[in-house]
């Protein structure tokens, strides 16, 4: 029998290369704490080595997160949080 | 806090542009076009129109290349003539904050206002207990008259709805001494004679009016120049940057350094002497010692609590007592302090031994122009790295732990009791005032302007719960294999 989507882990992956570092990464760190207890168990949260995301501007602007495969550019804590609660109402 | 400021991202987003610019060396040719390619056509302005975003920019701009905003003359003085004048210039100068007018929004003058949450209650506690009799009921509501009005705040405190709220000036009600208010137009000054360059306006302004004037574009001419650049990083540096602290020594070779030091060298030397002294005092039978490692601390007694000089140690900071070596040994070298604070700004400008500072926002803005990705560096092997209890100063109460430990070491019969004054606000500036009427419960007072220690510095990048983790990570490595070579390069960002 398949999983429910509501037991599904979502997985943020925040870059922590240097540029998304300075330009906000480091505010996103704790961001669960910005959740209520029975979604903030369901992600997990890992930093990342540079991405290479930064390089070029094809994928837009510092500091990049990944929500399971969803990419953030210009990431916020308000803007990942939306897309964490959109994958978790899937 | 949880929450992007999104003034911060502005500003370093910026500071990573001058940089690249300055490294490239086409600052006079492309500097007119920055604040045209922050703020494009069509772009939803944050001010009343894209122009006066523009113009904020490019204020922000001027700052960044040292300049202060007030002393500007002619407003049609394009940026590339000032930073001409920013690569040509000898030296830097005082004062080293500035207040963007253009910026400034000024807020109205701080007050108590009655919300709608008012319900014109029967009891009407406000109107009762207003002592200048300032509150009428008008339409069901509490109203308050501003010409009568003391800001005293008891309709607040007594109000049962919680319907009156202060509406503050973030800048003034963050300075802990007073030094931020309005001139006759509304807009925020900076009265240099007493502003204790604490930095917290700067932190607080939901604007980004009060910028620091940067010494970055003077870092960048030294480290093109040739010269011998010495890098002193403050012991807060390690926990701002991802990485470990071998990888960021790299990574400021690679900016063009020719040495770095940890400042926390000369915090053994600041442990040393002020054990000595706090035992010396003791034994003299003075009532307590306060330290004096953080300058805005020392800045503030001097100008605001002169009572309190006595009672200072004299022992040097860290900072100084670092560059002192270092221009012992290689006295050609430019020192370049790097940290998270605004006050070593002005430390370092009368100490006549360092001859420019570099914020951590700038450090990070320097790396990032020059796509050098802490991480990936290779370890540089560090020998002869300072004490535990030396790296651990930005921490708040570590400084007078380890003079409480050295003393403790040296002088068995002497009891030293620490206590702590964590963070310069007007509630503690009125304890040290106390301190120097009655005998506090403590001899070793030890300050800290910023609450939480320099993690908490206005410029730092990291949280400062991530920045202390990240420090006393820096300290396991650093004492458990001093010398070994390391292992572990892929330690990479912090998992919370």
């Amino acid at each position: 029998m398949e999983r429910s989507n509501h037991d599904r882990k979502i997985h943020v992956v925040i870059c922590s290369g240097t540029t998304c570092y300075l330009m906000g990464a480091a505010e996103l760190f704790g961001i669960e704490k910005a959740l209520e207890e029975s979604l903030a168990s369901r992600i997990s949260i890992e930093g990342s080595p540079c991405m290479n995301l930064c390089k070029g501007g094809s994928y837009g602007k510092a500091p990049f997160v990944k929500v399971n495969d969803t990419l953030i550019a210009t990431a916020t804590v308000p803007k990942v949080i939306e897309e964490i609660r959109r994958q978790a109402a899937m | 806090m949880l929450y992007n400021n999104n003034a911060t991202h502005i500003r370093r987003e910026l500071l990573v542009k001058l940089a690249s610019l300055a490294f490239e060396g086409t600052l006079r040719e492309k500097i007119d076009r920055v604040p045209l390619e922050m703020i494009p056509k069509g772009q939803p302005s944050v001010r009343c129109c894209i122009h006066h975003d523009r113009a904020v920019i490019k204020y922000r701009l001027l700052a960044m290349m040292g300049f202060a905003i007030e002393k500007e003359t002619d407003e049609l003085r394009p940026l590339s003539s000032y930073a001409e004048e920013a690569l040509t210039r000898t030296a830097v100068e005082d004062p080293l904050l500035t207040v963007i007018d253009e910026a400034c929004s000024a807020c109205v003058q701080s007050h108590y206002f009655v919300t709608n949450a008012c319900k014109g209650c029967v009891a009407r506690p406000c109107v009762l207990n207003c002592p200048k009799k300032a509150i009428q009921m008008v339409n069901g509501q509490a109203r308050i008259d501003p010409s009568l009005c003391v800001n005293c705040g008891l309709c607040q405190k007594v109000c049962p709805y919680h319907a009156i709220v202060k509406v503050p000036v973030p800048c003034e009600e963050a300075c802990p001494v007073g030094a931020i208010s309005k001139d006759p137009q509304g807009k925020e000054h900076i009265d240099f004679t007493t502003c204790i360059y604490c930095g917290k306006c700067m932190s607080e302004c939901p604007f980004g009016a009060i910028m620091e004037r940067s010494q970055m574009l003077d870092v960048i001419r030294a480290l093109q120049s040739g010269n011998r650049i010495v890098a002193l990083v403050a012991p807060a540096i390690p926990g701002q940057f991802p990485g470990d602290y071998p990888q960021l020594v790299t990574a400021l070779k690679m900016l063009g350094f020719t040495d770095v030091y940890e400042v926390a060298q000369g915090a053994d030397e600041t442990i040393e002497r002020e054990a000595e002294e706090l035992v010396e005092r003791i034994h003299k039978g003075e009532p307590f010692m306060t330290t004096s490692c953080c300058p805005a601390y020392t800045r503030c007694a001097h100008i605001h609590i002169p009572e309190l000089k006595p009672y200072i140690s004299t022992t040097k900071s860290p900072m100084l007592y670092t560059a002192e070596q270092v221009k012992q040994q290689t006295p050609e070298s430019f020192i370049v302090f790097i940290g998270p604070c605004v006050a070593k700004k002005e430390e370092a400008l009368r100490s006549g031994v360092v001859d420019f500072v570099l914020n951590t926002e700038e450090l990070g803005a320097l790396l990032v122009a020059k796509e050098i990705d802490v991480p990936h560096c290779e370890p540089a092997s560090i020998l002869n790295t300072p004490s535990a209890a030396a790296k651990s100063f930005p921490i708040v109460g570590k400084v007078s732990q380890a003079v409480w430990e050295k003393v403790k070491e040296q002088e068995k019969g002497v009891q030293v009791r620490p206590l702590v004054v964590d963070g310069i606000d007007r509630q503690n500036l009125k304890i040290l005032r106390q301190a120097v009427k009655t005998k506090p419960d403590g001899n070793l007072i030890e300050v800290m302007a910023c609450q939480g220690g320099c993690v908490a510095g206005p410029t730092t990048i990291s949280k400062p719960m991530v920045a202390v983790k990240k420090i006393e990570d820096w300290i396991r490595k650093s004492t458990v294999r001093m010398n070994a070579p390391q292992e572990e390069t892929t330690a990479v960002g912090v998992r919370s």
